[in-house]
Formats: C-alpha cells, structure tokens, sequence
C-alpha cells in the first residue's frame, strides 16, 4: 500500500526504471470475499474438494484476482488509477491458496520499457511469481504520467 | 464434453444496463485490498479531476462478467463451469469506470479452438455507456480445462 499517491512526472522516468516491487498476501478469505464483490464463485476458488476433484492441487485464486493484485502495483506508482490505459495478462500458472493461516503470496515487479513522448505514457512490464512460479506471463500496463 | 462451435460469431448484448454504483467500487476495492483513496473517497477522486469514484482497473472484468454468462452458462455451449480457468484478459481503456455509469457489454465470442488437452474460448467483450460512448474493449481467453477431444498433443494453454 502506497503511504501517499502521487503521480510521476513523465520527464523524470526513463526506460528501465523499477517500480516499487510488492507483495501481496492471499488466504481463502481474500478470495471469498472476492467471488462476491466481482460476481464469480466458481466453486475452484473455495471448495477444496471439488477443485481436487477436478485435478487442482487445492483451491486456486481467480485470475483476476491475481490481475488485480498485480495492478496495485501499477496503481500504486501512478497515484491516481484513472491513468491506467491499458492493462493485460496471459495467466500462466495458478496461485494456489492453500487453507492454512499463511496462504498464499504472490510477489510482484515491474520495469518501465518503453516511453512515448507524445501521449506521456509509459508502458511497464510486470513480474508476478508465488511460490517460485510465474502466474502471470507478458503482463504489461500502460499509463499516462502526469 | 467438447464445446459447441456453433457459438464462433456470436454476439450476445446485456440484457440490462450495469449500474456502477459507489459501495460496489469500494467493495471491489476492499476485495482486492486497495485502499486508495480515489476508489472510496469521493472528494479525492474529485481532486483528482474525476467527477466521482473511479472504478479500479479490473473492475471491468466484474461488469463484463454480468454479461457473460448469457454466453458460459448456456447449456447449449456445454462448458463446465468447474473445469474453467482463465487464460487471458485484457482492457484497454477509452476512460476510466466511474460511480454512476450505466454501462453495457456487447459480447462476441471470436473462437473457440483446441490446445493440447483443453479448449480455448477467446471472447471480445465492449463496454460502453448507454448513450454509446466507448468506455473499455476487453478480451477474455477462457480455458476448458481437459476437455478437448484425445489428441497425442500435451501441449497446454493458461491456468
């Protein structure tokens, strides 16, 4: 979490520029409590049982969520979250989240490749891995900078 | 079970506009553990030259996704919902969601094609407002895990 939101200016990022990396913390609460407020409960992401059933290791976390975790990354750095222009992800492996008191983590990086002077946006290239994995693959965003 | 074919080209629209409305933002925001103040607090959004709460970037997908099931939950398109997973998703954005939107998805399902043991259904899903005002493209690449006819290809897509 951001202890102030500020936007960067355009001129003082340069491509191959970091954005804070973080980390996110994910239990079956997380991921409850996100089936109800995006609308999908597909029974993987809490039922152990069924999510075995149907050849999962255990109850995985929805892409999106994933996605979305991800891209506090993203927000965070921009400030104010109207700036993002774009924003995609190939989901490669599944966060699994197992029901235990620590969960799951999944760790997130990011590196400016690319600045466009006209539009002052950048696009950032992200990292996501949760225990030792990449659950996202060519994940990148696109925002404009003040 | 394979997926029905038959589904490559459809277009399905929502059946009702979504109201995006500021305790659904601030949910959503809760849900995935952001507390920025653009997401809750309606003053600061407005600092930010908003005209109310703006909508986090993925919240699209929970619009989108109201939409979506006149297509994934069609028993004539045979998906089991159990053995999906997601394999893509973007959004690209004319502007961002705001509190008070009335929005609408125009879903068209673009493939649906085999990879390896599962099959991919690859959506486009357009969100506009109701006066037709563009507001975010989204594609969806679900994955159906397993699925697919036997093949000698262990070649697989997503998670």
């Amino acid at each position: 979490m951001a202890d102030t939101y500020t936007t960067p200016s355009f001129d003082s990022v340069n491509v191959g520029d970091a954005i804070p990396a973080q980390s996110f913390p994910v239990q079956r609460f997380n991921l409850v409590q996100y089936c109800g407020a995006s609308g999908d409960f597909n029974i993987i992401h809490w039922n152990e049982r069924i999510a075995q059933a149907v050849g999962l290791p255990n109850v995985i976390a929805h892409g999106l969520f994933t996605m979305a975790e991800a891209g506090r990354a993203v927000t965070d750095y921009v400030g104010d979250p109207g700036r993002v222009v774009s924003y995609e992800v190939r989901f490669t492996s599944p966060v699994v989240v197992p029901d235990d008191d620590k969960g799951a983590l999944v760790e997130v990086s990011g590196e400016i490749v690319e600045r466009d002077e006209a539009t002052r946006t950048v696009t950032i290239n992200l990292t996501a891995t949760s225990d030792g994995a990449e659950v996202l693959g060519n994940a990148q965003a696109r925002v404009r900078l003040a | 079970m394979a997926i029905n074919t038959d589904f490559i080209g459809r277009t399905v629209g929502s059946s009702q506009p979504y109201q995006v409305g500021r305790e659904k933002i601030r949910e959503f925001a809760t849900a995935i553990g952001d507390s920025n103040p653009a997401y809750h607090d309606v003053e600061a959004a407005r600092a930010l030259g908003h005209p109310d709460l703006v909508a986090p970037p993925t919240f699209a997908f929970a619009v989108t996704f109201k939409a979506f099931p006149s297509v994934l939950a069609n028993p004539e398109l045979g998906l089991d919902y159990s053995r999906v997973v997601h394999g893509s998703q973007s959004f690209d954005y004319s502007r961002p969601i705001y509190a008070g939107d009335e929005l609408v998805t125009e879903a068209i399902v673009e493939d649906i094609r085999i990879a390896g043991k599962n099959e991919l259904l690859i959506a486009a899903l357009n969100v506009s407002t109701t006066d037709g005002e563009p507001v975010v493209h989204t594609t969806s690449t679900i994955v159906s895990r397993g699925t697919a006819p036997q093949s000698d290809s262990d070649e697989g897509e997503g998670e």
